[in-house]
């Protein structure tokens, strides 16, 4: 017998639990000045998520997906792209979204239900958030495809969860992505838990990186909580992309601190326990640990930085709640590029059941 | 470019060929236009509507994509956004449900939940209906799925001229359309089309033929049959209007209920099984805004409410033009 191929799925971190470097350090983390950005998105983006969960508990927010334990992957990405990429979302990717140009009060406003929320003024090309499972594979292809027709050094990044690499928008996304060499960085956010079927029943393949192997593509496992390892996968997968040389799989490993959503109850199917332990690697804990060690951070920094975050969401939240429905006849307004003949009789009879009200 | 470089001539072509037209004619005039689908660049189609594009036009923007509808029409959701036009092929409507999460869940929606910042200018293109003795779910005419779904278009031309003409403008539209290309007439017939970019309007019925006694509306292949009906009750004194619905939505109520307002009389043919078909929203429309001005009850002619029949039995499940002129008789006698 003769072998045709094999294949390795490596695996990268850079610190341990507590931040301690455990060899030398990628070149990110010598730019001083990005690693505390990168930490500031993160306690941003989780300060904010407390704070929408707390909306939501309160009856002014709608059901709402926590990013919890997705910080460090996220603002990872955020980073590593430039303005001139597209980023194609899933649903839990705050933190790439606010490091993108989306404002806190969009987050709001589309968990919030308001359509508003994904109109995005400063990040016009991103893809808005895709509730169904990773349908947004076979988009982040397409919006790739079209700058390999424009012969565009532009790169796109999507993100999709362990459950979407069961579905074949992403085994099929990733075939094209191979077979056209489209400039094009998959990250599968590997948190465990797809609502509450755990990562182990998604597939009987020992990684999900490994999935890049049948299409082609090359496919790295980082720890999603090392910032550092995350941040240099990504700032390589875009340079490959960028470089014409094709896609690149990175499954992030993490955990989801929280619930699916607000509307789940996760003891309902995992232990207090294996939540305890997710917690000891968080990464944001890491990289602030990694900063004190590092002669980088202070308590009183942490305190200026908490203070700031938290009048940040606060404001954000104010505009919000303090911003009115949309007239119910936009209901109609957006679905063509203008009105069609056969909905104007419709779009009067919305107006006159709200007559002297939002209409 | 001047209509001469561009190419323009008039001839006498099919309804394949017509598309084929239309398809070179915009891919020169516009380079934001793109076609992707399976075994249409070498090959040019499986029933040829895309020959000579790859040759026109290079394998850049004339696509073979990898045998999955649901990437299809998720990448030309992708394309898009970004500004291409992309004409996306479906080899068979049977073939086209693998993609139809894509096609409601975004394509449809895309601009509205945006609130316009994105949005999906894409043609998913499906030869549909049956008649050409093909395997099972070849011979699909599920039209109703999509003209059901907000925020999609559903054009089904039923001629050389109008398949041409609706084409263009279903690519110049900047919403997603559904264009289903009834292959039963694909080659059954040749007209004189100007090859001259010139678009018809996707907001409007086509009467084909005006008559006082009853109206008869259809769309796709059925329009052959249903005028083949008008000019045998012709011969019988009967006088037919025949509407080709052709842009099935939004549908375009006016020009029916006028038509019956007039006639007093409506038949309406289509392919398609009964139950829930687009005739129901027809037959709905007329008895909502026509209903004073009827003489007898709308009926319908239509597919039976069972799955396509393999071809041995498809004759008997597709209306035939003694099924028209059969119905026609029975509202003319009331």
């Amino acid at each position: 017998m003769r072998q045709i191929h094999e294949f390795h799925v490596d695996s990268t971190r850079y610190l341990d639990d507590h931040g301690k470097p455990l060899g030398e350090l990628p070149p990110q983390a010598e730019n001083t000045e990005r690693v505390l950005a990168a930490y500031r998105n993160m306690v941003l983006t989780r300060t904010f998520d407390a704070k929408a969960i707390a909306l939501q508990r309160t009856g002014k927010c709608g059901t709402y997906p926590s990013v919890l334990g997705h910080e460090v992957v996220g603002t990872a990405i955020g980073q590593s792209m430039t303005n001139t990429d597209v980023f194609v979302p899933y649903y839990r990717d705050q933190a790439t979204h606010i490091l993108r140009g989306v404002s806190l009060k969009e987050l709001l406003l589309y968990w919030g239900g308001d359509e508003r929320g994904s109109a995005w003024e400063h990040c016009p090309q991103d893809l808005p958030i895709a509730v169904p499972i990773a349908t947004q594979c076979c988009h982040a292809v397409g919006v790739a495809s079209a700058f390999r027709i424009r012969g565009e050094a532009r790169a796109v990044v999507c993100c999709i969860g362990d459950g979407g690499t069961s579905k074949g928008d992403f085994l099929e996304s990733i075939n094209l992505a191979g077979a056209w060499h489209l400039p094009v960085v998959f990250v599968v956010i590997n948190n465990q838990w797809a609502i509450s079927t755990p990562r182990s029943l998604q597939t009987g393949a020992e990684t999900m990186a490994q999935k890049a192997i049948s299409a082609g593509l090359p496919g790295h496992i980082v720890d999603g909580n090392d910032y550092f390892a995350t941040a240099e996968a990504v700032d390589t997968a875009l340079e490959r992309a960028y470089g014409g040389k094709g896609a690149t799989v990175i499954e992030a490993v993490t955990y989801r601190l929280g619930d699916h959503t607000t509307a789940d109850d996760a003891t309902r199917y995992r232990s207090a326990e294996d939540l305890k332990r997710a917690w000891e690697k968080d990464g944001i804990k890491r990289l602030q640990n990694w900063l004190h060690g590092s002669g980088l951070w202070s308590p009183d920094k942490e305190k200026t930085l908490q203070a700031e975050c938290k009048q940040t969401v606060d404001k954000a939240v104010a505009d919000y709640l303090a911003t009115e429905a949309e007239p119910p006849t936009t209901m109609l307004d957006y679905l063509f590029e203008s009105l069609p003949i056969a909905l104007k009789g419709q779009r009067e009879q919305i107006a006159d059941k709200y007559r002297g009200g939002a209409a | 470019m001047s209509k001469a470089e561009h190419g323009e001539e008039t001839r006498d072509v099919t309804l394949v060929e017509a598309v084929n037209m239309a398809l070179h004619w915009e891919m020169a005039r516009d380079e934001n236009v793109v076609v992707l689908g399976e075994d249409i660049a070498t090959n040019g189609g499986v029933f040829r509507t895309t020959v000579g594009l790859k040759e026109a036009f290079g394998f850049k923007r004339v696509m073979d994509t990898p045998l999955a509808e649901n990437l299809i029409a998720g990448t030309a959701i992708g394309m898009a956004t970004q500004g291409l036009k992309p004409v996306a092929e479906f080899q068979f409507m049977g073939f086209i449900y693998a993609g139809v999460e894509q096609i409601i869940s975004h394509a449809a929606r895309m601009r509205n939940r945006t609130r316009g910042r994105l949005h999906c200018p894409i043609v998913f293109r499906a030869p549909f209906g049956g008649g050409i003795h093909a395997p099972e779910h070849h011979s699909e005419s599920t039209e109703a799925l999509f003209a059901h779904i907000p925020g999609l278009r559903v054009v089904i031309p039923s001629s050389p001229q109008r398949a041409y003409g609706l084409l263009l403008a279903a690519i110049r539209n900047p919403d997603p359309v559904i264009f289903l290309e009834p292959k039963r007439i694909y080659r059954a017939v040749t007209q004189t089309v100007a090859n001259n970019g010139e678009a018809l309007p996707l907001d409007t019925c086509f009467t084909l033929r005006e008559g006082d006694d009853v109206t008869l509306i259809t769309w796709g292949a059925c329009v052959l049959e249903t005028l083949q009906a008008a000019d045998q009750l012709a011969e019988q004194g009967v006088s037919c209007e025949v509407i080709d619905v052709a842009t099935v939505s939004p549908l375009d109520r006016d020009t029916l209920l006028c038509s019956v307002a007039k006639t007093g009389r409506a038949v309406i043919i289509h392919e398609a099984c009964r139950n829930g078909g687009v005739g129901a929203e027809v037959a709905a429309s007329i008895a909502e805004g026509a209903f004073l001005d009827l003489q007898a009850p709308v009926v319908r002619v239509t597919g039976y409410d069972t799955v396509m029949p393999y071809y041995r039995n498809e004759q008997y499940y597709l209306p035939q033009v003694e099924d028209i002129t059969r119905a026609v008789e029975q509202v003319i006698a009331l």
